[in-house]
């Protein structure tokens, strides 16, 4: 069972062109109920049916955790994608039904932390907008600091500057570049926890930054959410249904078990979260592990495959599913 | 000194490690006069500049100078001595209220300094994995009344009889991180006139 098998059914309230690439949505029950409650950084998984093509991507939470008549996601178009956020920018219109997961929070607040240090990366930015508004609040302290490529880009930027003063710090690249992080993970108050999201290459130094500055793990938070990669398509066995399927080159391993009828556990859909780790019964080729959960001594034994994100090229996958 | 030797109990008791540098913008090490030659061994081994990052809190055994100079000695960016762990535990606290995330904390000497500080640590905002504790000298305890409330200092005896409530408690391995002390309970509670033989344990 996931999250994802008890969806709920919204219709789209609006749809606002945010920028040059990206798109707010919003969206309400269909009767007008209550959706369900949820905290700051939480995701939904929106389900996509274009087509033949049933699409299943998690999106930020993005909305006032304490507004249940309406959820908020924002999404950046990537035309290099598997197709997911085309389709929201392209074919998604007010009016329109559509079904979405409840809420699952893997990047919540620590409530201990004295305060809270934000680090945003482009459309890492979703996350915080409904952190912000639950740590404004709480009246802890926070501090966000948020970087995109150029002020154009910059989603919210003003109207976040608006909202919460000082709390916000926003840097360009082609204006100075990012924050300094040593120099802002140093000067912090004991009892600070930190949470960065954004790219790879962003999560990696602030990480890495604060772990030789000293901080420990428990305070240091993020959240990467990978959409799945684009590939070959290739054929996978499923031992205990004893069938074989095929994954198109757009689709993800977990959308064509899902597809073939097949019940496989998942949460979070990029990678993140473990709960479809699968075992692998017969492996012969190569298995690419894009997730962040696996250990280097598991993806070496090619005995476990997370299927929301990894691809196969070879002559045999047999998976026990 | 010998090494600590607290043996194997129940989850709740605390264990102890050996003190070693962790990454870190600020080190602050607190001890006692059993735990002084921890302190001093890690700084005889530290990495060049890194006493300029060190604070050290020490409480000295009364009328006892040879320990207090070999700490000043070793060169830390901050060294006070006070004469009791209550004042050591404040200044700890003022200390931790203006320290930074990326800070260490080092705990040597006897349990009651030890846990006193953790608590402190914790209260401040420093997270447990960023506290390492040595454990030097008596194993004697502090222990709370269950009962009455009552905090006992460096108990030695198994029983011990509350100076508070006259109660006959029996020191449990039962230890609260929050009081930084191990737990009381009447030891007679059926049969107040039971007598039962008061030994010394906690060495």
């Amino acid at each position: 069972m996931s999250a994802s098998d008890h969806l709920i059914p919204v219709v789209v309230s609006r749809v606002v062109e945010v920028n040059s690439i990206i798109k707010r949505f919003e969206f309400k029950h269909i009767h007008g109920n209550e959706l369900p409650a949820f905290s700051g950084g939480a995701h939904i998984v929106v389900e996509m049916l274009d087509g033949p093509i049933k699409r299943k991507n998690a999106y930020s939470l993005m909305s006032s955790p304490f507004d249940r008549d309406q959820y908020a996601i924002s999404v950046r178009r990537d035309d290099n994608g598997r197709g997911g956020s085309k389709f929201m920018h392209e074919k998604v219109e007010p009016g329109m039904r559509m079904n979405i997961s409840a809420p699952v929070n893997l990047f919540a607040l620590d409530l201990r932390a004295r305060k809270h240090l934000m680090i945003a990366g482009g459309i890492g930015i979703t996350p915080f907008i409904a952190q912000m508004t639950q740590a404004s609040s709480l009246g802890v302290p926070f501090e966000l600091h948020y970087a995109a490529r150029s002020a154009s880009q910059a989603a919210y930027m003003d109207s976040l500057q608006d909202r919460f003063g000082d709390h916000v710090r926003c840097y360009c690249d082609d204006a100075g570049g990012g924050p300094d992080l040593a120099a802002l993970l140093s000067d912090q108050p004991l009892g600070t926890h930190v949470y960065v999201c954004g790219p790879k290459g962003m999560i990696e130094a602030v990480v890495q930054t604060a772990t030789d500055l000293g901080w420990p793990a428990a305070h240091i938070h993020f959240e990467h959410f990978l959409s799945p990669p684009v590939g070959k398509a290739f054929s996978v066995h499923l031992a205990k249904a004893g069938i074989d399927i095929t994954v198109g080159p757009e689709q993800s391993l977990l959308e064509a078990i899902e597809a073939s009828g097949t019940p496989v556990k998942c949460l979070c859909r990029g990678g993140a979260c473990g709960q479809c780790e699968t075992k692998v019964v017969t492996c012969d080729g190569d298995i690419a592990h894009n997730d962040h959960w696996l250990d280097d001594d598991q993806r070496a034994s090619k005995q476990f495959i997370m299927p929301c994100v990894s691809r196969f090229s070879g002559k045999r996958l047999e998976l026990d599913l | 000194m010998s090494e600590s030797l607290i043996e194997e109990s129940i989850l709740s008791r605390p264990k102890y490690g050996q003190l070693a540098i962790a990454p870190g913008l600020a080190h602050y090490f607190v001890a006692d006069a059993s735990g002084a030659e921890c302190v001093i061994r890690v700084a005889q081994t530290a990495p060049k500049g890194f006493m300029e990052k060190v604070h050290i809190l020490y409480v000295p055994t009364p009328g006892e100078n040879a320990l207090i100079t070999a700490l000043y000695a070793l060169g830390a960016k901050r060294f006070e001595h006070v004469p009791t762990i209550d004042a050591a535990i404040a200044k700890l606290g003022d200390w931790l209220s203006e320290s930074k995330m990326g800070s260490q904390l080092y705990l040597a000497g006897t349990e009651g300094l030890i846990g006193r500080a953790v608590a402190k640590g914790e209260e401040c905002g420093l997270d447990h994995t960023a506290v390492q504790c040595e454990h030097r000298g008596s194993l004697a305890r502090r222990v709370q009344c269950v009962h009455c409330k009552t905090m006992i200092e460096k108990v030695t005896t198994q029983p011990v009889k509350c100076p508070s409530c006259d109660l006959l408690l029996l020191v449990r391995d039962h230890y609260s991180r929050r009081l930084a002390a191990f737990q009381g309970v009447c030891i007679n509670a059926e049969d107040p006139t039971e007598e039962v033989e008061i030994r010394e344990v906690f060495k």
